[in-house]
């Protein structure tokens, strides 16, 4: 019998690790051609407590929602939520040090080594934590003494990890002679990794559904594999490994920051065919955009707010009668006949599929896309992409006849919303949204809500295409408006 | 308006924004050489 796959769970985490903005794409090449440019990075470097109160963060993780955002004044770093707090419905923001004890802990292969009295400072906060357990405590074991730390450092050729000047430990290389396994990527990987098993022991944890779930898919940007196959995965089953998955095998999608969306249509499809009845979509964060635009940031005498690595994890399973419907009568999909231009993908991932379902562009309550936060984007001279992508949604509604010119932005205002993601590619892409789109459909008042997102494919030197992908979540013709769960 | 016709450019496009072969495209028709044209992700 066909299933009406449902978004059933969603978390999203921000793992604050200002330490390793360092190791960075951008920062990383600028400090070797400067290297005093690591302590202008380290002086400006936010504090946990201020990553915790940051408005877009509370947004992230389900504490305060995206209309409460756009009634912060700007800049946002400067301004805080009263009630801010680290843990959230959606999600939660892990301390840097708590980050590094799991990430050390499940490494199977102990390539990143933390010093002794590093692990020893977080033992009693790595107790209270939800997502660490006994076996992570055994696994992570006493530390290393800070002579071999050194030693690995001097003699192999290891990556020292710092917090502030202090060093805590390092990351070996996977192998002498494979760039593909060098110490910075093997790190890139391994906090993939972590920050997406924090996110999918959440998940987890709510409904004790680990042993449910029957796939996993990543939907990361990192490339995972030696020098013979670099890129060929599975990051996935690695995640669900570590998360209590045990009936689990799974695979990654790769497409670029649309990578997700990609994800849960695939994983909606397969709960649909019956293949399997729960399927996990996760994301780990992506090392390498940290600190990407901290040049911006520190021209205008700001912290560098790229200093968490965002992960997410959703539950994709059969009708439960409540949950939101992922809609698969209208996937939006980009083509290779499309075109790249924004309007071309706007009407390929929008018109067309609403179109083939009979509604209108106004008949979606909410739309979710390029996330970014402009915070981050706009003292680089990055803009604010999410308006932009708002923009030419309301051109194409004036388009349609079916709003004027003038009514451009209260649609912008009404239909879109702030960017509230750091700038973690796939993560920034529509997904922040599930949380707030899951209370909405199901105890609030929306019957329609949008994710479209748009993957960058012409960085890879392969083609000079786009792409993108979108889907609608639906409300679950068996529940009421405003009906609590 | 700066003439294009008879220069060399170098199109820049951006993801959310313009793309590069379409600032090239309109550039070769008014009479321009394209070096180079490429799409940029700023975020």
């Amino acid at each position: 019998m066909e299933q009406f796959p449902c978004i059933k769970s969603v978390k999203l985490c921000l793992s604050h690790v200002p330490n390793l903005i360092r190791h960075g794409s951008k920062p990383q090449r600028e400090i070797t051609s400067n290297s005093t440019i690591l302590d202008d990075i380290l002086n400006s470097a936010r504090s946990f407590e201020d990553a915790i109160k940051y408005p877009p963060h509370q947004v992230f993780i389900g504490n305060h929602t995206p209309e409460d955002l756009a009634g912060v004044e700007r800049p946002w770093y400067r301004r805080s939520f009263e009630d801010s707090s680290s843990v959230g419905p959606d999600g939660e923001i892990v301390e840097e040090g708590l980050f590094l004890c799991l990430t050390a802990a499940i490494d199977p292969f102990n390539l990143l080594r933390l010093d002794s009295r590093y692990i020893d400072r977080h033992r009693d906060a790595l107790s209270r934590a939800k997502w660490f357990n006994e076996n992570d405590l055994e696994l992570l074991g006493d530390g290393t003494p800070q002579q071999t730390l050194k030693d690995l450092v001097e003699c192999r050729g290891a990556l020292p990890l710092y917090q502030g000047h202090e060093f805590i430990g390092c990351v070996e290389n996977g192998h002498s002679e494979d760039s593909s396994l060098s110490a910075e990527i093997v790190l890139e990987n391994l906090t993939s990794k972590s920050s997406a098993v924090i996110a999918l022991r959440l998940l987890n944890n709510d409904g004790d559904s680990g042993n449910e779930i029957g796939y996993v898919i990543g939907c990361g940007e990192e490339a995972i594999g030696d020098r013979y196959q670099r890129g060929g995965g599975n990051l996935a089953k690695a995640v669900a490994e570590n998360s209590g998955c045990l009936n689990a095998t799974g695979s990654d999608i790769k497409a670029f920051c649309c990578a997700p969306n990609h994800a849960i249509v695939v994983g909606a499809a397969l709960v649909t065919s019956g293949l399997y009845k729960n399927v996990a979509v996760i994301g780990g964060g992506s090392l390498a955009k940290l600190g990407m635009k901290f040049q911006g940031h520190l021209r205008n005498n700001m912290p560098i707010l790229e200093d968490v690595l965002a992960s997410v994890a959703v539950l994709i399973g059969e009708d439960d009668g409540f949950s939101p419907i992922i809609d698969l009568e209208s996937i939006g999909r980009h083509t290779v006949a499309a075109g790249s231009s924004p309007q071309a993908i706007a009407e390929a991932l929008i018109v067309e599929p609403l179109i083939r379902k009979g509604l209108g562009i106004l008949d979606v309550d909410r739309y979710a896309t390029e996330l970014h936060d402009p915070d981050i984007t706009e003292p680089q001279g990055s803009g604010n992409t999410p308006r932009t992508n708002y923009r030419v949604l309301a051109s194409l509604a004036v388009q349609r006849k079916e709003i004027t010119r003038d009514e451009m932005s209260d649609f912008v205002d009404r239909y879109g919303m702030p960017g509230f993601s750091p700038t973690q590619g796939h993560i920034a892409s529509a997904i922040p949204f599930l949380g707030h789109a899951y209370r909405s459909l199901t105890s609030g008042n929306a019957n329609h809500t949008m994710f479209y997102a748009k993957g960058s494919l012409f960085l890879g030197r392969m083609t000079e295409m786009s792409d993108g992908m979108s889907f609608v979540l639906t409300r679950n013709a068996k529940t009421n408006k405003g009906q609590k769960g | 308006m700066t003439e294009l016709s008879g220069k060399c450019i170098i199109a820049i496009g951006e993801r959310d924004g313009i793309p590069g072969p379409a600032i090239a495209a309109i550039a070769r028709s008014a009479g321009a050489r394209e070096v180079v044209s490429f799409t940029q992700c700023f975020v």
